[in-house]
């Protein structure tokens, strides 16, 4: 499975969605995805790709890594897993 | 002051997964103690206990309930449940503002914290869920509760360790009886079956490893129980004016603290619980026909427990039965109050005393009736719930038939 799928199955498994319904568009606002819920998908996210995503409920725009739809997670984890290596 | 009742009743316990399974169990002396079985447990020293068997969260709760539910809270959410539908009571308006929900656990999330230690502890993980604290939190069985069921009152947890569940419930009926909340849902919960659980329970070298056998002469200490009882307390004219059915009266309370030591019991501290509660019930001694014993199958439990009773009822200790149902559920530590009030319920509604099991040798340090091994038919109007904890924390409740 390539990142933007295991990206989708993580978010729709939050989301109680089919994957089919969950599209790099699609915000984790428009898919009512909650503060709890953030936080769980970062946790997988982390659990999934073996990377520490820099974030603070608190002020979640305070990082680079944008949370707001799939695309710009996708991103932020590339960006990561690129340093990584 | 108002009248108190008991319009609903819930469990989940070793003996049966609702209150008539569990009741049908006691009549019956049935034995819920046996092999323990999770993960680690060939590295105890103590293997049986009475667990709960056959309680699948899997399709109870949904994934995300199950990754904010401790197994307590998966206990205290299904027992809630039973007892709510029972009374038939809708929270909503006042009643739902006023109303709240007040429950005993001593450890709360153990096994969250079990298994989240061993992750960082045993696997190296440097990662845990999100929801750890959430989950393991004492007061999320409460919590859950309160949100599933409307309940926007006082909601709080106690923790006075093997008396959580006694202290909770005689705080509940303080609420009602004063007038401050119409109802309160209330009892306890625990799931300390798990191997940090069990260990830590191991090294105080008070468990038995082979059965729990109250008031015997040959017993040789407690076995841990799990599960959850839980109840609506209701004001007796709101309970009337909607024709609940009413399980027993709830007439008085006391709490006393031994103010001795942190592990042995204190005649006088149970003593002065149970006098107290025969005060604030209004009740004469000799009113009192069964008393559900704190009975822990330990040596120094079981003879400051008849000790007490002796100097308490005097003449009257004779006459009256006392048990211990620990013998077939466990102890269910913070819970164990909670569980224990059914056999209490039994008793007034049914006029069936529960047994002790496990007696096979009588104790002169324990010569009361201790209704052994086989259940008896009884009238009784009047029982006492005993609850002594570790700590020196006391808290007896009073019963009435009504």
């Amino acid at each position: 499975m390539n990142i933007t799928d295991q990206v989708i199955t993580i978010i729709a498994e939050q989301a109680l969605l089919e994957p089919e319904d969950v599209t790099p568009d699609s915000t984790l606002e428009s898919l009512g995805i909650d503060s709890l819920g953030v936080v769980e998908s970062i946790f997988a996210i982390e659990e999934a790709f073996d990377i520490s995503v820099p974030f603070n409920a608190n002020d979640p725009s305070a990082t680079d890594f944008d949370i707001t739809s799939v695309a710009t997670i996708i991103k932020g984890i590339e960006r990561l897993k690129a340093e990584q290596a | 002051m108002k009248r108190v009742v008991i319009t609903g009743a819930g469990t989940i316990n070793a003996l049966g997964h609702d209150v008539p399974a569990t009741m049908q169990a006691m009549r019956e002396g049935v034995c819920g103690i046996g092999a323990l079985s999770f993960r680690d447990v060939e590295r105890l020293q103590i293997q049986i206990g009475g667990q709960v068997r056959g309680f699948e969260a899997e399709g109870r709760y949904n994934r995300q309930q199950m990754s904010l539910y401790d197994r307590f809270t998966q206990f205290t959410l299904a027992a809630a449940k039973e007892a709510i539908t029972q009374s038939g009571l809708i929270f909503s308006g006042d009643v739902s503002a006023k109303s709240g929900v007040v429950l005993g656990t001593a450890g709360g999330g153990v096994s969250t914290w079990d298994d989240n230690y061993r992750a960082v502890y045993e696997e190296g993980k440097n990662r845990v869920h999100p929801f750890v604290v959430p989950k393991l939190m004492n007061n999320a069985a409460a919590s859950h509760v309160s949100m599933e069921w409307n309940l926007k009152g006082p909601s709080f947890t106690v923790s006075t360790a093997c008396a959580s569940s006694n202290h909770a419930m005689a705080q509940a009926f303080s609420m009602v009886r004063s007038g401050m909340a119409p109802a309160m849902v209330t009892g306890g919960s625990e799931s300390m079956l798990c191997f940090g659980g069990v260990k830590a329970w191991e090294g105080l070298r008070v468990m038995s490893r082979d059965a729990c056998r109250p008031f015997s002469a040959n017993r040789n200490g407690m076995v841990q129980g799990e599960g959850a009882g839980i109840f609506v307390f209701e004001e007796y004219e709101h309970a009337r004016a909607r024709g609940a059915d009413i399980l027993c009266e709830v007439i008085g309370f006391a709490m006393s603290s031994d103010a001795s030591d942190i592990v042995m019991p204190s005649k006088a501290g149970a003593a002065r619980a149970m006098v107290g509660a025969l005060e604030d019930a209004g009740i004469n001694r000799e009113d009192v026909g069964y008393i559900n014993a704190h009975g822990t199958g330990t040596a120094a439990n079981d003879k400051t427990e008849c000790a007490a009773v002796a100097d308490v009822f005097g003449p009257h200790a004779d006459q009256l039965m006392i048990s211990s149902t620990k013998s077939m559920h466990g102890h269910l530590i913070g819970g164990t109050g909670a569980v224990e009030l059914l056999a209490c319920i039994m008793a007034l509604r049914d006029g069936v005393i529960a047994p002790t099991i496990g007696y096979e040798e009588p104790d002169p340090e324990c010569a009361l009736d201790v209704v052994p091994n086989t259940a008896r038919d009884a009238k009784v109007s009047v029982v006492l719930s005993n609850a002594f904890a570790f700590g020196g924390m006391n808290a007896v409740i009073a019963l009435r038939k009504v």
